[in-house]
């Protein structure tokens, strides 16, 4: 046998691939739910925090404040940890799944509430006074003056955030979630065999490889032109 | 609830087991940390040659690493490798992930930074008698540098927080130590030490990016 027959044989086994496809497919799944739970809510807590800043109420802008720094500063996997082995202490057990959700969830609230709130205070007030005193309603100049720049500022960072914190989803094998990454290691383990491993590494890249893509020509499409 | 989470004699049977784990996660982020700038450096540099055929495989190498979930490089290289004969051993499988996926990161950044330097930089270093690689290391860097300090600073917190990420290949860091104390004493309160100490620790960076980010904005 050469060495690649025994290099395929060992990290490229379709037999074993063929095995454990099933496998690794329903990890796929639990990946995309979570991943979507993560961004939609992530990113709507995100947003409602911002929003809330922007009405100025101090003690309020304070904890928000606190909030967002404190998910800033604890690494998701601690956040993890900590919801998944700590809250059994006080009666309340959230599976693996819903502490994956529930820390990637807050520490993309986290991030995103500073990028909205970047975008939010970005656009200068003599744009909002300039554009009502041509007539334009309230909403009219949300819509046609604010938002279209808030937005573009707002683009890239929360993209490169969003597919670094929605990767995270691997994190959740640590605390048993059935994602690709732990049905992979699981099928290594019965199988002996790394080949499940290459496989769950080759269906991340076809999840996450189109979205970065995406995410590079949306950063060059709404990009400032300087 | 403060004898669950906030356990003073547990802090105290605890301490020197996560404080062995702090000490590591602070050697471990001075060694990822340079590597990850010195595989960035490779890849700006490289990505300042403009020719498609360096620039296409630089930007899919980029590209893979930012789809690929550093734990699962991670496992790949702890699990995947000593199949094929190689065995690593935790510390060294972290030192090899990092320096590829968070080179990639930074080679981003500092690539973004060496295009914010004018061409006519560059073009009047060469014009003194400076070489291509004098000009770029004593004038376009120092400014590229400079330029994407915030930037720098912000991958450079990330970095630090993926440390814990060592936890799962056994490398005693701050959390791993945490989760062994958790495990020997049934109570969580050692991961609760931890988190604190991680915010402690990393909370400075944060305001003071915060502040940078606004001050960037006001620029505007």
């Amino acid at each position: 046998m050469s060495r690649w027959d025994r290099f395929t044989e060992t990290f490229l086994n379709t037999k074993v691939m063929a095995r454990y496809l099933p496998d690794i497919l329903s990890g796929v799944v639990v990946t995309i739910e979570l991943a979507l739970l993560v961004v939609v809510t992530g990113l709507a807590a995100g947003l409602s925090l911002a929003l809330l800043r922007s009405l100025g109420i101090r003690p309020l802008n304070w904890l928000i404040i606190f909030i967002v720094d404190l998910f800033r500063s604890l690494p998701p996997l601690v956040v993890i940890v900590l919801i998944y082995f700590g809250l059994p202490s006080v009666g309340l057990s959230p599976s693996g799944f819903v502490s994956t959700w529930l820390s990637l969830g807050f520490v993309l609230m986290a991030f995103s509430e500073e990028i909205f709130w970047a975008g939010i205070t970005s656009v200068a007030r003599g744009q909002w006074e300039a554009a009502r005193s041509t007539g334009l309603s309230f909403g009219q100049t949300l819509r046609h003056v604010v938002l279209p720049q808030a937005f573009r500022l707002t683009i890239p960072p929360l993209t490169n955030r969003t597919i670094a914190i929605t990767k995270g989803t691997a994190l959740g094998t640590v605390v048993a979630v059935t994602e690709i990454l732990g049905q992979a290691s699981s099928a290594m383990s019965n199988s002996y065999n790394p080949s499940p491993l290459m496989l769950g590494a080759a269906a991340y890249l076809v999840l996450f490889l189109p979205v970065v893509v995406a995410a590079r020509w949306v950063e060059t499409r709404f990009a400032w032109k300087r | 609830m403060i004898q669950t989470f906030f356990n003073p004699e547990i802090i105290v049977a605890s301490w020197p087991i996560v404080l062995a784990g702090l000490r590591n996660t602070v050697l471990l982020s001075l060694l990822v940390v340079p590597l990850g700038l010195f595989g960035g450096l490779i890849l700006a540099l490289l990505a300042s040659v403009k020719a498609p055929a360096v620039r296409w495989p630089l930007m899919a190498w980029v590209d893979f690493f930012r789809a690929f979930p550093p734990l699962v490089l991670l496992i790949l290289l702890f699990a995947g490798l000593p199949f094929a004969g190689l065995e690593l051993g935790g510390f060294a499988c972290v030192a090899v992930a990092f320096f590829l996926n968070t080179g990639a990161y930074y080679g981003e950044i500092l690539r973004a930074g060496i295009d914010s330097v004018p061409a006519g930089q560059v073009e009047a270093a060469r014009s003194t008698g400076l070489s291509r690689l004098q000009a770029m290391a004593f004038v376009v860097l120092p400014q590229a540098v400079r330029n994407v300090l915030p930037d720098l600073l912000s991958n450079t917190l990330e970095v630090v927080k993926l440390t814990s990420l060592g936890s799962v290949v056994a490398v005693p860091e701050l959390l791993y130590q945490a989760r062994q104390a958790q495990s020997i004493t049934y109570n969580p309160t050692p991961i609760v030490v931890a988190a604190a100490i991680y915010f402690l620790l990393l909370w400075p960076v944060v305001r003071l990016l915060s502040r940078l980010e606004n001050r960037a904005l006001a620029r505007r």
